[in-house]
C-alpha cells in the first residue's frame, strides 16, 4: 500500500517536473495550470504514503536515509506549493521540482530496512524537532533555488542576453523578495528546531549539547543563515552577495544532511 | 462569384511607387465609383495605407477582372501601365481570401503584429459601405476578416510584445525592479525619446518623476507636465539615489555619471538596484557603471536588441495565426460557394419537393376508399402547383445570373426558405462593435 503510493508519487513528480521544465520553453497558461495540478496530486499521494507509513510504524518515518530523503522532498514540495501560491512564480518550479524528484528517486533506490525504533526516538521532542528541521531545510532549498535563478537572470542582464529564459524568469526584485522571505521563515524554524533538538538530547543523553557532528554542523548552518539575515537587515546585503551566500548555506545543509550521521540515532 | 485582390505593398514596391498609387481618403468616392463601373466588376473596396494599396473586388471573370483593375490603377493615377505592372500582385479564390485575412491579422505588415492595419481596413471598408461600392459578398468577407483578425489577436501573442524602444525600456525595468508602482524616474536632459520613455514609465504606474536640465526653466516646465519635481543640474547627483530609473540624454561631450558616482548611489540606496538608460550620443553614463553591483546600465542599442528579439518571437506566434486563418478560409469558402445560381435552384426545388411529398404522403395514407387513379392525379396536381410557384423565382435567378443582384437574391432565398443554416452569429457580433 505504502509502496503503491510511493510509486504513484514518483510518477506524478516526474510528470510535474517535466511540465515545469516545459514551462521554461513554452508559454501556455494551460501547461502552467496542469503542472500545478499534477504536483498537488503528487504531493497528496506523497503525504498519504508518508502518513500511512507513520501509522504503520507508529512513529515518524525518519529512521534511515531512505525515509529521511523522502521526507525532505515532501517538505520541499510542500514549501514550493506554499511559495508559488503566494508569489505566482511558475519558473521556480522548473528549478525546485526536479530537485525534489531527484531526492525522491534517490530515496527509492535505497533499500534500507526500516529499523526498529530505538527507545531514544520515542519522544515528542524528537517529532517536534524533526518536523521543524525539515521545514527549515525546505525553506533553505527554495532560497537556494531562487538564488540560482537570480544569478542566471543577473548574468543575462549584465551580459545583455535577452533570450527566452530571460523572458521567463521573474524580476530580480521578486526573486530577492522570495529569497528574503524564505530566510525569515527558515531561520526561526531552524532556531526552534535546534532548541527542541537539544531538549531532546538532554532527555536522551542527559546533556543539552554533546558536540556531536550533527549538532556542530547544524550550529554552523544556523550561523551562516544568521549572518546572511543580519547582513541583509542591517547593511542591506542583497542581490548577488545574498544569492551566493544562500547557495553556500544550502550546500552546507546538504553536506550535513548526507554526511553527518546523528550519533544519537545511528 | 469570385473574390479578387489586386495591389502592391512594402514587399513589392518602394515608397516612391507606393505614394504614387495611394488613394486619398478625402476623395475616395470617385475611384470607388469608377471601380464598380468597370466591366465585370460587381463590388469593390479600396484599401490605401502608407505601406499598401489594395483593391478587393468581386467578379465572374477572374482574368478579365484582374486585368481591368490593374489598368484602372495605372490610369487613375496617370501612370504608365508597364511601369506599375511589375509591382502589382493579384490573387483570386482561396488565395485572395487568405491574403486579406493575413493582412487584416497584421501578418503581412512590415512590423508583424502591429495593430493599426486592422483599423485602416475597417475605415476603408467604412467608405466602401458608405458609398455602396461593397455588396453582400464583400460585406460578409470583410466582416469575416475582422473576426479572424480578432481571433488571431486573442488566441496568439502576436501583438503582445514590446516593439517600441520606449516600451522595451519599461519591460526591462520590470525585469529588474519588479512592480513599478512605487518607483521613481529621473530624467536627465531633454529629448523626445527621453520624454516618451518617461511617459511610458508613468503609464506603467511609476510613482514619482524628477527632472533635471542645464536650463532649469526647461526642467521646471517638464516637471510640471509630468507632475514631478525639478532638480538643479549642478546638484543632480545629490538626488540620484532617490531614483530607481534614470533616463539620460544630455548633449554633454563627456560622461556625467561615472562608476564612482554609481557606487556611491548604490550604497546610499542600501544596495537596492538602480536602472540606468543612456540615450545620449556621445554617452552620458560611463559604460563601467554596468560593472557596479546592483547598477544596471543599458543603451539604446541594447533596447533595440530587445525589440528585435520580440520581433523574432512574433514570427513563432505567426505560425499559430496562419493555422487559425487556414481554418477560417474553409468556412468562408463554403459560404461563398452556396452563392451560386444552379445549386441554389436545385436546393430550392428539393426543399419544395420534400414538402410536397411529405404532405401528399400524409393525405393519401389517411384516405380510405381512395379512387383508383386519385393518387396519380394528386401527384400531377401538386407537381404542377410546385412548378408554377417555382417558375418565376427560377427564371429571375437565371436572368440575373450575370449581375450583382443575383447574390442578394440568392442570399435572401437561402435565408427565407431556410435552405442552409448559414453562420451569421459571428458577423452580427462584429457589426455591433
Amino acid at each position: 500500500m505504502t509502496h503503491m503510493f510511493f510509486i504513484l508519487t514518483v510518477a506524478l513528480y516526474c510528470c510535474a517536473a517535466a511540465a515545469y521544465l516545459a514551462c521554461l520553453v513554452r508559454t501556455s497558461s494551460l501547461l502552467t495550470r496542469w503542472a500545478g495540478r499534477i504536483l498537488a496530486v503528487g504531493f497528496t499521494a506523497h503525504l498519504l504514503s508518508t502518513i500511512h507509513l507513520a501509522v504503520n510504524m507508529k512513529y515518524l518515518p525518519l529512521t534511515n536515509m531512505q525515509e529521511s530523503l523522502s521526507f525532505f522532498s515532501l517538505a520541499v514540495v510542500g514549501g514550493f506549493i506554499f511559495f508559488e501560491r503566494k508569489y505566482k512564480v511558475t519558473t521556480l518550479g522548473s528549478f525546485i521540482i526536479p530537485v525534489a524528484l531527484l531526492m525522491l528517486t534517490a530515496s527509492s533506490t535505497l533499500h534500507e530496512q526500516s529499523r526498529q525504533l530505538p527507545p531514544i526516538l520515542q519522544s515528542n521532542w524528537f517529532w517536534f524537532h524533526a518536523l521543524l528541521a525539515f521545514a527549515s531545510y525546505a525553506c533553505f532549498t527554495i532560497a537556494a533555488g531562487v538564488a540560482v535563478m537570480y544569478l542566471i537572470q543577473r548574468y543575462f542582464l549584465k551580459t545583455k542576453h535577452f533570450g527566452a529564459l530571460f523572458q521567463k524568469l521573474p524580476s530580480l526584485e521578486t526573486m530577492d523578495d522570495i529569497s528574503y522571505r524564505c530566510l525569515t521563515v527558515g531561520w526561526p524554524l531552524l532556531t526552534v528546531a535546534i532548541i527542541s533538538g537539544s531538549i531532546w538530547s538532554d532527555q536522551a543523553m542527559g546533556s543539552y549539547w554533546i558536540w556531536d557532528r550533527k549538532q556542530t554542523w547544524s550550529l554552523i548552518i544556523w550561523i551562516i543563515y544568521a549572518a546572511l539575515l543580519h547582513g541583509r537587515i542591517t547593511i542591506g546585503w542583497r542581490g548577488k552577495r545574498a544569492a551566493i551566500l544562500s547557495i553556500i548555506g544550502f550546500i552546507v545543509v546538504l553536506f550535513t544532511f548526507f554526511g553527518m550521521k546523528h550519533s544519537i540515532v545511528w | 462569384m469570385n473574390i479578387i485582390v489586386v495591389g502592391l505593398s512594402h514587399k513589392t514596391a518602394t515608397v516612391k511607387i507606393r505614394e504614387k498609387v495611394a488613394f486619398s481618403p478625402n476623395q475616395i468616392e470617385t475611384p470607388l465609383a469608377e471601380l464598380i463601373s468597370l466591366d465585370g466588376i460587381i463590388e469593390g473596396v479600396i484599401v490605401s495605407t502608407c505601406n499598401r494599396v489594395e483593391i478587393y473586388a468581386t467578379t465572374r471573370d477572374i482574368a478579365g477582372g484582374i486585368a481591368r483593375i490593374k489598368r484602372f490603377m495605372a490610369e487613375y493615377h496617370h501612370l504608365q501601365f508597364e511601369e506599375l505592372e511589375p509591382h502589382l500582385y493579384s490573387y483570386h479564390a482561396e488565395d485572395a481570401i487568405r491574403h486579406v485575412f493575413r493582412v487584416a491579422s497584421s501578418l503581412d505588415s512590415m512590423v508583424v503584429g502591429e495593430p493599426q492595419i486592422l483599423g485602416q481596413i475597417k475605415t476603408s471598408y467604412g467608405y466602401a459601405a458608405e458609398y455602396k461600392s461593397s455588396g453582400i459578398i464583400l460585406n460578409r468577407f470583410l466582416h469575416k476578416a475582422f473576426s479572424v483578425a480578432k481571433r488571431v489577436r486573442t488566441e496568439t501573442k502576436i501583438a503582445s510584445s514590446a516593439v517600441s524602444v520606449a516600451f522595451a525600456a519599461v519591460e526591462l525595468a520590470k525585469k529588474i525592479l519588479g512592480d513599478l508602482s512605487d518607483k521613481t524616474v529621473m530624467l536627465i536632459g531633454a529629448g523626445e525619446m527621453c520624454e516618451l520613455a518617461a511617459k511610458h514609465f508613468i503609464n506603467s504606474g511609476a510613482k514619482g518623476v524628477m527632472v533635471t536640465n542645464r536650463t532649469f526653466e526647461r526642467a521646471e516646465r517638464l516637471a510640471e507636465e509630468f507632475g514631478g519635481e525639478a532638480v538643479p543640474f549642478e546638484s543632480f547627483l545629490e538626488h540620484l539615489h532617490r531614483a530607481d530609473i534614470v533616463l539620460s540624454s544630455t548633449g554633454a561631450p563627456h560622461c556625467i555619471i561615472g562608476p564612482k558616482d554609481a557606487e556611491e548611489v548604490v550604497k546610499r540606496r542600501r544596495f537596492n538596484p538602480i536602472f540606468f538608460i543612456d540615450i545620449a550620443v556621445p554617452r552620458d553614463i560611463d559604460p563601467k557603471v554596468d560593472d557596479v553591483e546592483n547598477a544596471y546600465l543599458f543603451t539604446v542599442d541594447h533596447l533595440q536588441e530587445i525589440v528585435q528579439a520580440n520581433l523574432a518571437q512574433r514570427g513563432l506566434e505567426a505560425e499559430k495565426a496562419e493555422e487559425i486563418i487556414n481554418q477560417e478560409i474553409g468556412q468562408f469558402h463554403k459560404w461563398l460557394s452556396t452563392l451560386e445560381v444552379t445549386p441554389t435552384i436545385v436546393s430550392l426545388r428539393n426543399r419544395f419537393d420534400e414538402i410536397r411529398r411529405a404532405e401528399l404522403e400524409k393525405t393519401i395514407s389517411g384516405w380510405k376508399d381512395l379512387p383508383p387513379d386519385a393518387e396519380k392525379r394528386l401527384e400531377a396536381l401538386t407537381l404542377a402547383m410546385m412548378n408554377k410557384l417555382l417558375h418565376a423565382p427560377t427564371s429571375v435567378l437565371k436572368q440575373a445570373g450575370q449581375g450583382g443582384r443575383v447574390d442578394l437574391y440568392i442570399d435572401a432565398l437561402r435565408q427565407l426558405f431556410g435552405l442552409e443554416a448559414l453562420r451569421r452569429e459571428d458577423e452580427e457580433l462584429e457589426l455591433e462593435e
